[in-house]
């Protein structure tokens, strides 16, 4: 009996270890191949960290789905806005000819970029489904830049692994990994359904990102940062979606 | 116990059975697990839910476009018409964390109840109904026993009846596979990488009303089951899915 029982202590001793290593590669691996987001810690951190690298290893190169144009939402769906800043309403008046985008961070030639400058790189149109995390959603046709190029022109470091954006308004930023940045259906969007953007779409300038939901779609682009570490930025959870309880990945 | 060809009514009146448990630790663990994460989908879903109380058809919808119906409820978001002059607090960031995570633990129970499951014959052992039990004769016999509450036999306490299996077979292996399947459609990211699974239900606001419809069937399925569990003798059948000891039968409350 007593064999017996030590035979399944030194069983029960040798599965734990195994496990417990097994865990501490695979984590270790995990990070390797950015399959940790930002925001891993805390209560709900392993549901997050399970979905997202999940989804990595599913979805890193596929495509959102595009609709005939026949499939446009209509009417046209504008979520309301807080109402917009001082320093915005001024661009807005000079018809956001001083608009600029500052590209900035790990990246080799920093750039600041007016709208007529992107608007003159190649452009793209796409015809994507946004849904909000309320449960409502839309389809339309966005027209923009894709991000991918832009951060071509600006020269990523090799160390850049994700691209944090900024609204114009206040404490409205988020971030992405560079298997969003660099799909070729982000978009900095500057056109919606054939038209210019509008301000009530986040016009003049709106990060499109249709393989995730529209809180990661931030309106009012005006800044890029390039970086390794998104510790370094608010709360350090990748956005300021975690700091509200949301979770930083909205690919679900 | 290598009874491979098992008759529920005599391994009932066979002696041995009386000193098996009632429900295997396999089922016992994995029935409570699963009875939590419900739960929390349940209550968070109803969170996420309240956000947006109006249901669609097809790829697209919003406050904007028709529904195809809608719940008389407020809602938690000002943008969504309700007809109710108010807004309710928004719990949208915990629930949407919350329904992921007991998600999660809900598809690991699941895969662990269903690869023991698998192994040791839970399924044809305890849930497969005989091909007897199928006829119109008998379906039709044991609805109406049930519809007229009769008392059920001795036997029925060590296994289930044919309406049983049906109903658990349904929730194991539709129901719960539907509410993971049009879950996932609701995801963007899912989306593009597998689109005919979205397809297949007519597109993602379509998977949002099935998901919801889904929810209302398994609720149905709580209620009666949890009506029955109270009408044969609720302690014993918590006894037996707790400890897995059957007990004595309804007569000894």
């Amino acid at each position: 009996m007593s064999n017996l029982s030590r035979r399944k202590l030194i069983r029960t001793g040798l599965a734990a270890t195994a496990g417990a290593s097994g865990l501490a590669v695979a984590a270790r691996l995990a990070d390797r191949y950015g399959l940790i987001p930002p925001d891993h810690g805390g209560m709900y951190g392993p549901g997050e960290t399970l979905t997202y690298a999940s989804q990595r290893l599913l979805t890193r190169h596929s495509l959102a789905r595009e609709f005939p144009s026949s499939q446009i939402s209509k009417p046209p769906f504008a979520n309301p806005t807080a109402p917009l800043s001082e320093t915005f309403k001024r661009l807005q008046a000079g018809g956001f000819a001083d608009w600029r985008l500052a590209v900035d961070g790990q990246v080799a030639r920093p750039a600041t970029l007016s709208l007529a400058e992107l608007k003159r790189y190649p452009s793209r149109s796409q015809i994507t489904h946004l849904a909000c995390e309320e449960g409502w959603s839309y389809i339309a046709e966005w027209t923009g830049v894709p991000l991918a190029h832009v951060l071509d022109v600006v020269g990523v470091l090799p160390q850049g692994r994700y691209v944090v954006y900024f609204s114009i308004e206040p404490d409205w930023w988020d971030s992405i990994d560079m298997a969003d940045a660099l799909h070729p259906q982000t978009l900095l969007a500057y056109g919606l359904n054939g038209s210019e953007l509008a301000v009530g779409n986040g016009g003049p300038l709106r990060m499109r990102v249709p393989r995730q939901l529209g809180y990661k779609n931030v309106k009012f682009i005006t800044h890029l940062t390039v970086t390794d570490d998104l510790k370094r930025f608010g709360k350090g959870l990748g956005s300021g979606s975690p700091e509200a309880g949301y979770h930083w990945y909205a690919g679900i | 116990m290598a009874d491979s060809t098992w008759v529920p009514s005599l391994a009932a009146s066979a002696s041995t059975a009386t000193d098996a448990p009632r429900h295997t630790a396999l089922v016992r663990v994995t029935h409570w697990l699963t009875a939590a994460c419900c739960f929390a989908l349940l209550v968070s879903g109803v969170e996420i839910l309240i956000s947006h109380p109006r249901f669609y058809w097809g790829e697209a919808g919003n406050a904007l476009t028709p529904a195809l119906f809608h719940l008389p409820i407020p809602a938690s978001r000002a943008a969504v018409p309700t007809g109710y002059g108010y807004v309710l607090p928004d719990q949208n960031g915990w629930s949407r964390s919350l329904h992921f995570q007991s998600a999660w633990a809900a598809v690991f129970t699941g895969l662990l109840y269903f690869l023991v499951g698998l192994f040791t014959r839970h399924f044809s052992k305890h849930l497969f109904p005989a091909g007897s039990d199928l006829t119109w004769g008998a379906l039709s016999k044991a609805i109406a026993g049930h519809l007229c509450f009769k008392t059920p036999p001795e036997s029925e306490a060590r296994s289930y009846n044919v309406l049983q299996r049906l109903a658990y077979l349904g929730v194991i292996f539709v129901l719960f596979p539907l509410m993971i399947w049009t879950g996932l459609d609701m995801s963007p990211a899912f989306a593009s990488a597998f689109p005919a699974a979205v397809k297949i239900f007519g597109g993602q606001q379509s998977a949002r009303t099935i998901h919801f419809f889904g929810t209302l069937l398994l609720l149905l399925f709580l209620l009666v089951h949890v009506a029955m569990v109270y009408l044969t003798g609720f302690r014993n059948r918590m006894r037996a899915m707790v400890t897995g000891r059957a007990g004595e039968s309804k007569g000894d409350l």
